[in-house]
């Protein structure tokens, strides 16, 4: 039975506990267990069952308040996420205008000056289940950036170690898109082939062409053909509630399923864990954890501990994991641990495209998401570097005939009518609405970092993390930089935006961890001294904690971060099963 | 999501250090309650944090008298007429769904329910003012007299009742529209299993310019 019905049924020990089931986890558990390896997966959130619980065709009309976002279901209410920029028990601590603290809420920065938002999803398979699936390689300047242009951290490995485990984690969780040789967007051996783009996204794409910003096939998790024990999308419903037929890529579908088949993989769910356990030799023993279930504190042993909790929150185990040879928490004895905080940039840009106004009707559902985007171009890189953003950006966007939602009749554009000539604007103007956005490279800087909250605890009494968070004007400008090229592209592609650019960018800005991509907490280094972890992701001070997910990400290039933690999660687990092999893994016996 | 305070176990094996650190936890979590006007204490309760999707459950009591629901009926069916697109707004449920939607517990609805409230009671004025009768007994043609005061620059019905009727007008059409018979009716056809997308028609590129 890999579903402990409580903890008590657990083994004595295991090869590997493995903390959260998401990207990060779900890869650990999946390529130990097909080796043999015996493993624990704790997992705070309930199980999830995609096949059972997904609503996928249901309409807006199907769900209370016709799906809007409320404070508890914040994407809305056919999300696949239970959690959100709120967790109840379980708050976090931000800096409130740069001077006082408050606690974390569900309001943006831009109406709180709060500067960091923190999205956490407490089921099995983590944020997996609802992310974008947007699926992007690291490049080689990614892997190097301050060799390049002397900014940031070079990472201590490059392009060339990761691109075998890239390819094998493409193989295996399918991927759609075009092979372009572009020299910092690597193509995938693996691609299939992607959807035929809607009629606006083909505009955007002749606009971009005038521009010189190439407008390509986007590359995401989702299938076009099957898999094995996997349908291919049959382009009908949203990918963010999840999908019963498996035909994108979530941890709950693709992974845990055949890790349990193996026999090897044991799961706890509301298993809350709390800190590592070190033994007198200062090796890591195996890990505290609550059952939610009983509120009471377990302790499960093991010869490795692999965190896959997400990367802030795999940092604040880590800070936790307190102890007298370890007095400022495991793996932090450069001091690094909870440093080098970073997030993608974010913001967007509406308009209208008069072109598609009263289109005949036809069906642009397609994958739910953007079959088009913009990488980051050469014409680009060049006028954002003169304007002081030296990285880069990719843009794509959302738009077209999609199942209306609440506003989609009434956009502030349209005017006061009501009666037939509502009905008559709204079917006219339906489709012709879209809205580019862009996900950027932040550099890591001093100021932006995670520690412990010297007071907050959460409901089972473990210190809650506190975020510093703060954009440098390379971020700033990169933002000014996405807003007039989304003008340009927009008025290329015949339509008219709903704004000009903002004289301030900063008020246009995500705050940061608004776009999901906090990662570099844990980050990995060349030499102990430099980071927490090595380039395999163990733990500098404690060779059998291993870091499986985005926190050893030593810089945050604009290729969302998923791709790279599962290419970097198979290759640590591969790594860890030699060591084992070995005998040189440093476990207690 | 259970809004009462966790329970705490202390079970054997805790020390008293362990112990005291649970019962701050529980102090801690109580002031954060009393801090934050949130969810997990809605009075009354909402959709909860993990509610089931593939269910509509509404918990919260439906707060509309027959009389306010009457003129929302009266003014659904203004905003959304019966036409070749498709029925009216009240042929669908709208009504209804307004009363799902100004009784909900969260901050948006709440603060929607005072504005629709109040305008109902001021439309009501109007007609009486005018007609001698409530807004849901008019004649439709002196109903539509009022919503054309409202919509007329310089009017003194614009002044009282645009932001109540602007307000009426986006969530009764977003009420139709996410319906199966507002997708008819907005030419949404989408939400079927396809084998391959096809992606636009030759007619529909013709359309954009990018035959
Ligand atoms: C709306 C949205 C869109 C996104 N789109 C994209 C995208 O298009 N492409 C992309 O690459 N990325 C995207 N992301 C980011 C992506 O979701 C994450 O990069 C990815 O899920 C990270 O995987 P993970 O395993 O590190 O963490 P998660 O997926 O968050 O999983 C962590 C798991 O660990 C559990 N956990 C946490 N703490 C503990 C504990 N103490 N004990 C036990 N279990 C614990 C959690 O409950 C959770 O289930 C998006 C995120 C969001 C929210
Ligand atoms: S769009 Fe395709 S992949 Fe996404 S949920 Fe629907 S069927 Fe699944």
């Amino acid at each position: 039975m890999a579903f402990l019905s409580t903890s008590k049924t657990r083994a004595e020990r295991y090869d590997a506990v493995v903390i959260g089931s998401g990207a990060a986890g779900g890869m650990a558990a999946y390529v130990l267990a097909k080796a043999g390896a015996k493993v624990l997966m704790l997992e705070a959130g309930r199980n999830y069952d995609p096949g059972s619980e997904t609503p996928m065709f249901q309409s807006q009309a199907d769900a209370p308040l016709r799906g809007v976002s409320t404070p508890e279901k914040p994407n809305g209410f056919y999300d696949a996420t239970i959690g959100g920029w709120t967790v109840p028990g379980e708050p976090y601590v931000v800096q409130n205008d740069g001077a006082s603290w408050a606690e974390g809420t569900v309001q943006n920065r831009l109406k709180t000056g709060q500067n960091f938002m923190w999205w956490r999803a407490r089921m099995l398979g983590g944020r997996t289940n609802h992310y974008g699936r947007v699926h992007l390689r690291m490049g080689p300047r990614d892997f190097k950036p301050r060799s390049t242009d002397g900014l940031g951290f070079d990472w201590p490995i490059s392009y060339e170690d990761v691109a075998p485990w890239y390819d094998k984690v493409d193989e295996f969780t399918g991927l759609y898109g075009s092979v372009e040789n572009l020299p910092n967007d690597p193509d995938s051996p693996h691609f299939q082939p992607p959807p035929t783009p809607r009629a606006y996204e083909l505009l955007l794409q002749r606009g971009g062409k005038k521009l010189g910003i190439p407008v390509i096939a986007s590359r995401m998790a989702i299938l076009t053909k099957p898999l094995p024990g996997r349908a291919p999308c049959f382009y009908a419903t949203p990918c963010g509630r999840g999908c019963s037929i498996k035909a994108n890529f979530q941890s709950t579908t693709v992974l845990i399923p055949p890790a349990i088949e193996t026999g090897n993989l044991d799961i706890i769910t509301d298993a809350m864990a709390r800190e590592v356990t070190i033994d007198a030799q200062g090796r890591a023993t195996g890990v505290h954890f609550i059952d939610k279930q009983t509120g009471k504190e377990e302790h499960v042993a093991a010869r490795a501990v692999i965190l896959g909790a997400s990367a802030c929150e795999s940092g604040r185990i880590l800070l936790n994991s307190r102890s007298a040879r370890f007095p400022q928490g495991l793996g932090n004895g450069s001091g690094h641990l909870g440093r080098w905080l970073t997030d993608s940039t974010g913001s967007n840009l509406g308009g209208q495209i008069p072109a598609l106004e009263n289109m005949p009707l036809h069906n642009e559902d397609g994958t739910s998401s953007m079959h088009l985007y913009a990488p980051f171009s050469e014409a680009q890189a060049r006028t954002a570097k003169a304007m002081g953003a030296p990285r880069g950006y990719y843009m794509a966007w959302g738009g077209g005939r999609q199942m209306p939602n609440m506003s989609t009749a009434t956009p502030a554009q349209i005017g006061e009518f009501y009666g037939a000539k509502l009905k008559a604007e709204a079917r006219r103007y339906f489709g012709t609405f879209i809205d580019l956005h862009a996900r950027g490279e932040m550099i890591p800087n001093e100021r932006s970092f995670m520690e412990l909250d010297p007071e907050r605890k959460d409901r089972w009494g473990i210190p809650v993390p506190r975020f510093h968070f703060e954009w440098s004007d390379h971020e700033v400008a990169q933002v000014a930089h996405m807003q007039k090229t989304f003008v340009e592209m927009i008025e290329a592609a015949g339509g008219k935006p709903h704004n000009p650019p903002p004289a301030d960018a900063r008020k246009v800005m995500t705050a940061g961890g608004s776009v999901n991509h906090e990662i570099g907490v844990t980050r990995m280094s060349a030499r102990a001294e430099d980071g927490v972890t090595d380039s395999f992701g163990k733990l500098w001070d404690c060779p059998n904690v291993l870091v499986a997910d985005g926190g050893v990400f030593v810089s945050n290039p604009y290729k969302n971060p998923t791709n790279t933690i599962l290419a970097l999660a198979w290759r640590q687990a591969e790594h860890l099963l030699s060591e084992m092999k070995r005998g040189t893994l440093a476990a207690p016996a | 999501m259970n809004a009462s305070l966790p329970t705490v176990s202390v079970p054997r094996s805790l020390s008293r250090r362990e112990a005291i650190q649970q019962i701050l936890a529980v102090t801690a979590l109580a002031s954060t309650l009393n801090l934050r006007g949130f969810a997990a204490e809605l009075n009354p309760p909402g959709i909860g944090f993990d509610p089931n999707l593939l269910k509509k459950e509404i918990p919260w009591p439906r707060l509309l008298t027959d009389a306010e629901k009457r003129t929302v009926t009266a003014l659904c069916d203004l905003i959304i007429p019966a036409d070749e697109f498709g029925p009216a707004a009240s042929a669908v449920g709208v009504p209804d769904f307004i009363d799902e939607w100004v009784s909900a517990p969260y901050e948006q609805q709440v603060k929607d329910r005072a504005i629709i409230r109040t305008g109902i009671v001021w439309l009501e004025r109007e007609a009486q003012t005018r007609f001698g009768k409530g807004f849901a007994d008019s004649a439709g043609a002196q109903q539509s007299e009022i919503l054309e005061a409202i919509v007329t620059e310089g009017t003194d019905a614009r002044k009282q009742g645009r932001a109540f009727f602007k307000l009426m007008r986006d969530r009764v059409a977003g009420g139709y529209y996410t319906t199966r018979e507002g997708w008819a009716a907005i030419g949404y056809t989408g939400n079927v299993p396809l084998v391959d997308f096809p992606g636009p028609p030759p007619e529909a590129l013709a359309h954009a310019g990018l035959a």
